[in-house]
């Protein structure tokens, strides 16, 4: 049988080319290390941009509650009249509570909130640090003699690190909040009885691994945001891309990690 | 200070540069470049688009790093000196940029007050103030105080991204294409703009143009470069006193009007 030139010309190239994307993805991850080294590096250095800090608290933070209220409550809502059917079925109705509260404080809420804060406030981080990027107003920052690292992609990391466990014990209570409308709609129930149930099946674990959880997805959208945005290339094209990647990466690693964490504290559970 | 002193001081290159090379990947850009530039003095830096011509100056500043050869700014090496060291010698080097680079989202008291307020903490609210007020007065621009860039002209926004630089009162200033996109009666203002600033902070500066009206105007000498060298420097009208094709191609696209 003859050989076949095409295919054997063409296996060269795509070698290459895999080859090229395997370099590539290493050297990325490379690079995303040093960011971060860099970040804890210029964290414990002088002089501390705490006005810059506070600002974006309020950028990512109060901003981003309207949205999360709205989405913490719907869940809520939502996840309560889903649950009721299956658990009345079994005569478990008032289980409600119990259920609802362990699956907003343990997973909806960290997740919910953390989904939204990935696409809110990672795009926007890639965003803006993108076009500052193809501006030129990074190197502007440099030249005037000030770190654009310290004051662009510190402030920002630290920012969303603080405030998402603040933004999802926030959701956590309006998804309550939501859910025991509609139990008080249905069974006449009162606050204070409903929190008593609700409250009674949650341990300080729960509480703990939500807020352990809450800053590792803030840290995590911090650094993809501020890593894309901050090594945009190309123009407005590159401008978008950033923002796309940021939110893409940072909702895939908020996965992986709702993945991990839940196996670790199973286990200690 | 005696005559020899005066002289001396005269005479002494801020930014000194000796077989400078650099090159992304495969292009050459800067293939061994010399050059002084003494106090007081504004040299224009011709070239193509693509030339190097921009590189060159962000070598100087620091933002790229040379591949090889020595470049000296007031005395240090800034490829060799710690980044302490070189965040102190950029406060002493003025860089306006192509685009202007202003802060978008903020306005331009906020553009002006930042590189002031980052630099020299200990000044108090009302010596920002002034200092903003007195930049704004040399670039005549005080009614803008409290727009945001994008309500300004191309014109003006070139001149606040020159104010926000001289508001640290640089001893060195780097224009990348401070005329380019402007209409003719802007770029005449921002050619006397250089004048001023060049007389009134008594700064070195390197303009990096393809302007020959803007090099003529506010050079005290020109050079070209080409091929990734510079072609000797000199006054304006030794530089194109010359047969050189590619020197006479640049002079007669600027100047065929007034052929």
């Amino acid at each position: 049988m003859a050989p076949d030139l095409e295919n054997s010309e063409i296996l060269p190239e795509k070698k290459a080319l895999i080859s090229k994307k395997i370099d590539s993805f290493f050297t990325d991850i490379y690079n995303v290390y040093k960011f971060i080294a860099l970040f804890f590096k210029e964290l414990f250095s002088r002089p501390f941009e705490w006005k810059e800090v506070i600002n974006q608290c309020y950028q990512v933070g109060y901003k981003s509650l309207a949205l999360v209220s709205l989405t913490g409550f719907i869940t809520g809502v939502v996840f309560t009249k889903q649950s009721r059917p299956s658990l009345s079925t079994f005569g478990a109705s008032s289980w409600l509570p119990s259920l609802v509260s362990i699956a907003i404080i343990r997973a909806l809420a960290p997740l919910v909130t953390a989904l939204i804060a990935a696409g809110k406030v990672g795009s926007n981080m890639g965003a803006e640090l993108g076009s500052m990027k193809v501006t030129e107003q990074i190197d502007a920052m440099e030249v005037s003699a000030t770190n654009p690292f310290k004051f662009l992609v510190v402030t920002r990391i630290l920012a969303i690190t603080f405030m998402m466990p603040v933004l999802i014990l926030y959701t956590g209570f309006i998804g309550m909040m939501g859910s025991y409308l509609n139990v008080h709609a249905n069974e006449l129930t009162s606050l204070t009885a409903y929190f008593k149930s609700a409250f009674a099946t949650i341990s300080f674990l729960d509480i703990f691994s939500s807020i352990f959880k809450a800053t590792m997805y803030g840290f995590t959208i911090g650094v993809a945001g501020c890593y894309q945005g901050y090594h945009a290339q190309n123009g407005t094209q590159g401008v978008g891309k950033a923002a796309n990647t940021a939110v893409v990466l940072s909702m895939f690693l908020i996965f992986v990690e709702e993945l991990v964490i839940v196996q670790v504290v199973n286990a200690i559970r | 200070m005696d005559t020899k002193d005066i002289y001396t001081e005269a005479k002494r290159p801020v930014i000194s540069i000796r077989d400078l090379k650099k090159s992304f990947g495969t292009l050459t850009v800067l293939n061994g470049i010399d050059i002084d530039i003494l106090k007081g003095e504004n040299i224009a830096v011709l070239g193509k688009s693509g030339s190097g011509k921009s590189v060159l100056i962000k070598i100087i500043s620091g933002l790229l790093k040379p591949d090889s050869g020595i470049v000296k700014v007031l005395g240090q090496e800034v490829d060799k000196i710690t980044a302490a060291e070189l965040q102190q010698l950029r406060l002493k080097i003025g860089f306006s940029f192509q685009n202007s680079a202003l802060y978008d989202s903020m306005s331009v008291k906020e553009n002006l007050a930042f590189p002031l307020v980052r630099n020299k903490r200990d000044l108090s609210i009302k010596e920002v103030n002034d200092a903003i007020e007195e930049v704004l007065n040399e670039v005549g621009l005080s009614q803008t105080i409290n727009q945001m860039p994008s309500e300004l002209s191309g014109g003006q926004k070139k001149r606040i991204g020159i104010a926000r630089t001289l508001i640290l009162k640089p001893e060195i200033m780097l224009y990348d294409e401070p005329t380019s996109g402007l209409d003719p009666m802007t770029s005449i203002e921002i050619n006397n703009l250089i004048n001023k600033v060049k007389q009134q902070y008594n700064t070195s500066s390197i303009i990096i143009t393809h302007d020959l009206t803007c090099a003529k105007q506010t050079a005290d000498r020109v050079t070209m470069l080409l091929n990734g060298k510079f072609l000797p420097p000199g006054k304006f009208e030794d530089v194109f006193n010359t047969q050189d094709q590619s020197l006479r191609t640049f002079y007669d696209y600027n100047f065929i009007n007034s052929k």
